[in-house]
């Protein structure tokens, strides 16, 4: 069977359809975490660095800088915003707007999946989105795996699929290693002590915003340590979230290209690379050269690929 | 007035089967109907898009939940009609752009052709394809009689709304299975098939292989784009922006994950006008640069045919049943709607005297736009209206008001005649295939005779019965 070509524009379109959808339900994730932490008792800094690095994970702190914002209108700016390009309606209504421009590589229900929850979320007003908000962010996140269910049951397994899913590897890679950089600060073990109640609050907080505090539980048996927590979200192959999965899902996806193709490119060799690289470190390594060090080049290398990507399939 | 529902002695047979459905479903059923239709609708993102006038961009088109119905014997005389007039259309386009010989035999004046903005004098001499120029021709039919059907107007570039024949249906088959459960209505979802079937017989030349078609969009913001990306989808063909394709070699290529790929037959949804920025308008940012070129040397084969809309034209449409004598040396089986040319001294005076009984349209006038309606309108708007008429009589036609036939459609106060068109779609290819249906618009305004959808028109599943 020979493959079919498809549109550059229309791979293209795919890839960031399903990034932003992706960074759509990081988003709901990370203001999960953001209200979580904000129901701790008050600290005499208040609750305004929890909002603070859910606003750096998600790459809109410069959107909020210098505004004297409650509560509420944190929630507001990070859900319904348009004006922010990282809120959730943003993010869906991009993800839309690609959806539409590619609506012919899409099935009837993944496209509806999405449309109808673009339809809904214009609807939500603020008042709703702060006095219901856990409700609002389960649904967003239902909707976004409703996408991915209603994709992975009828969509063909061709290339347009595979350009989907690096979009959605990537950008997932992306988000819990942005995630993680936020917060390496409370990971960083300046004693071997476990603090207080609070620091264990801090560290969950990064599994509750990965959505991988059950999963955690199960592996590490609820023995909560900064390095366990960067174990399961770097490394551990068996985490969904974790860079080490995300890297192994990439290059399946690059790898079906490659065979239906029959040509390689230069992202084939980074992707490759970085799981090999993976697949060598603990964690212990990790932390002596520096968590920070690590995730920034981490970050660094997942960006090239998707240049890499870019222009092997000339988007 | 004829309602094609309601007969002097209770419902006409082709309706006997809604009627029924009507008494047992009840006024307030139909009512939550119809809003789990605009769900459905809103849904699929079956809409049109609207921009500059505020309010939300993407628009629905009410659907009216009643059917319109067909029989078997009414489809046979239209459907023969369609084709004849399709055939005629296209013959008439070949001989324009070649020995013109309906001009010289001076059957058409050839002013009206010669100086028609929609003439391409860059046609002349190409040869298209299998001789077909247009592929696709809806010809917007209304009646006023059990069996009078006349032709209001054709369109033979790229007519739109036949999504919504195939969506209605789709919908009205989710709402209501027991509708269709004995069979008797024809399907009409074999048109997306027909579509492609009919591109693959227009290959160019230059094709070797198994033809590879595309549809041409202009892009998401334009109003018909649900339309574009629904035929692609249906037909299983790449729907391509103009930037998606370039023409090398006298080759049109699209831009693929595996580089250039061919492209054989191109359904566009473009304008003539932003074909090519090389021979036409240069400003176009939705052209391909050197695209007729290629087109003219058989590399490549464009649905419709650049120039194909010098046969649609208000006045040239006077002349049609003169086309079907002339090149199929037969009578025409569907009738025009009597016309008065203003170019004409006679017919001037004549629709001059009598603005306040007749339709007034502008010659290149669409969407039901620019159109004076001599009964609804107002003394200054007549006085206006003639001056237009005097200042520019070339542009303007004149029809006697019809009663156009009505149709029970849902209003506040239950189902109520409200008056409708119906434009079929006939493709035109190796031969000329025709799906039983099409689009009926209604005017659901009481008392309106326009259709359109950009003012206050409505559309309906129209049925046509197994005989």
């Amino acid at each position: 069977m020979t493959m079919m070509a498809t549109l550059s524009r229309t791979a293209s379109d795919l890839f960031w359809m399903a990034r932003y959808l992706e960074r759509a339900e990081a988003m709901a994730r990370l203001v999960e975490m953001g209200r979580r932490m904000a129901m701790l008792p008050n600290t005499p800094e208040g609750h305004r660095e929890e909002w603070l690095s859910v606003m750096a994970a998600a790459g809109c702190a410069k959107h909020f800088a210098g505004r004297d914002m409650d509560e509420r209108a944190v929630i507001a700016g990070l859900v319904l915003d348009r004006e922010n390009p990282s809120s959730i309606v943003s993010c869906l209504d991009r993800a839309r707007h690609n959806a539409r421009s590619v609506r012919t590589a899409l099935t009837t229900q993944a496209w509806e999946t999405l449309n109808e929850a673009w339809l809904k979320l214009g609807d939500i007003t603020e008042s709703a989105v702060v006095r219901e908000l856990p409700q609002t962010l389960d649904w967003v996140k239902g909707r976004c795996a409703q996408f991915r269910g209603a994709s992975d049951a009828t969509m063909l397994r061709d290339d347009r699929f595979d350009f989907a899913r690096l979009g959605l590897y990537i950008e997932r890679a992306d988000m819990t290693l942005r995630l993680l950089d936020v917060k390496y600060y409370v990971l960083l073990p300046e004693t071997d002590v476990i603090g207080g109640g609070r620091d264990r609050h801090q560290w969950t907080s990064v599994l509750v915003a990965t959505s991988a505090l059950r999963a955690y539980h199960w592996v590490y048996r609820g023995d909560y340590s900064p390095w366990r927590i960067a174990d399961f979200l770097t490394l551990n192959r068996a985490c969904p979230r974790s860079l080490a999965y995300c890297c192994d899902e990439i290059v399946t996806s690059l790898d079906r290209l490659a065979r239906g193709y029959g040509e390689r490119h230069a992202c084939h060799a980074t992707a490759s690379e970085t799981v090999a690289l993976l697949s060598d470190l603990d964690i212990g390594e990790i932390f002596h050269d520096g968590l920070h060090e690590f995730l920034t080049e981490a970050i660094a290398r997942n960006n090239r690929l998707t240049a890499e990507i870019a222009e092997a399939y000339h988007f | 007035m004829f309602d094609e529902m309601m007969g002097k002695d209770g419902a006409r047979p082709p309706y006997h089967a809604i009627e029924r459905w009507l008494k047992t479903v009840g006024a307030d059923a139909l009512e939550l109907k119809r809003l789990e239709a605009e769900t459905l609708f809103r849904r699929i993102g079956i809409t049109f898009a609207v921009y500059g006038e505020g309010g939300d961009p993407e628009r629905l088109i009410p659907f009216d939940l009643i059917p319109r119905v067909f029989s078997a014997e009414e489809w046979r005389t239209l459907s023969r009609g369609i084709t004849q007039r399709a055939r005629a259309l296209n013959a008439f386009l070949h001989d324009v752009y070649h020995r013109g010989e309906i001009l010289k035999a001076g059957v058409i004046p050839e002013n009206l052709i010669f100086r028609n903005a929609a003439f391409l004098p860059e046609m002349v001499g190409v040869e298209a394809p299998g001789k077909i120029y247009s592929h696709i021709v809806g010809i917007d039919i209304v009646r006023t009689g059990p069996d009078d059907f006349m032709v209001l107007e054709d369109n033979c570039r790229t007519p739109s709304g036949v999504s919504y024949m195939l969506e209605n249906r789709e919908i009205m088959m989710r709402m209501f299975p027991e509708l269709f459960a004995g069979g008797r209505v024809l399907p009409v979802d074999n048109y997306p098939d027909m579509l492609r079937a009919t591109l693959e017989d227009v290959a160019p030349k230059a094709c070797r292989q198994d033809p590879t078609c595309v549809v041409l969009t202009p892009g998401p913001l334009n109003s018909a784009y649900y339309e574009h990306s629904f035929l692609a989808d249906q037909m299983g063909v790449e729907l391509v922006e103009s930037r998606d394709l370039f023409v090398d070699e006298g080759l049109v290529w699209m831009r693929t994950t595996q580089g250039p790929r061919r492209v054989d037959v191109i359904y566009r949804r473009i304008d003539d006008d932003f074909l090519d920025p090389l021979v036409f308008r240069a400003d176009s940012v939705l052209g391909v640069a050197g695209l007729m070129n290629a087109y003219r040397a058989g590399g490549v084969t464009i649905v419709s045919a650049p120039g194909a809309g010098v046969a649609d034209d208000k006045a040239v449409y006077v002349y049609v049943p003169e086309m079907i004598r002339f090149y199929l040396g037969e009578a025409p089986i569907l009738k025009n709607v009597p016309t008065w040319r203003c170019s004409d001294p006679d017919d001037r005076a004549h629709v001059l005297s009598h603005l306040a009984d007749v339709v007034v349209k502008e010659v290149h006038g669409s969407g039901g736009y620019g159109m004076l309606i001599g009964p609804k309108s107002t003394a200054a708007e007549r006085a206006a209206f003639a001056k237009k008429i005097e200042a520019d009589p070339g542009a303007f036609i004149a029809q006697p008001t019809l009663e156009l036939s009505t149709v029970p459609s849902l209003s506040p106060l239950g189902p109520s005649p409200r008056h409708v068109d119906f434009r079929p779609y006939a493709l035109v290819g190796k031969e000329i295939r025709l799906t039983p249906g099409g689009l009926t618009r209604v005017a659901l305004r009481e008392g309106s005779l326009v259709v359109n959808s950009s003012q206050g028109g409505g559309v309906k599943d129209t049925w046509v019965l197994a005989g």
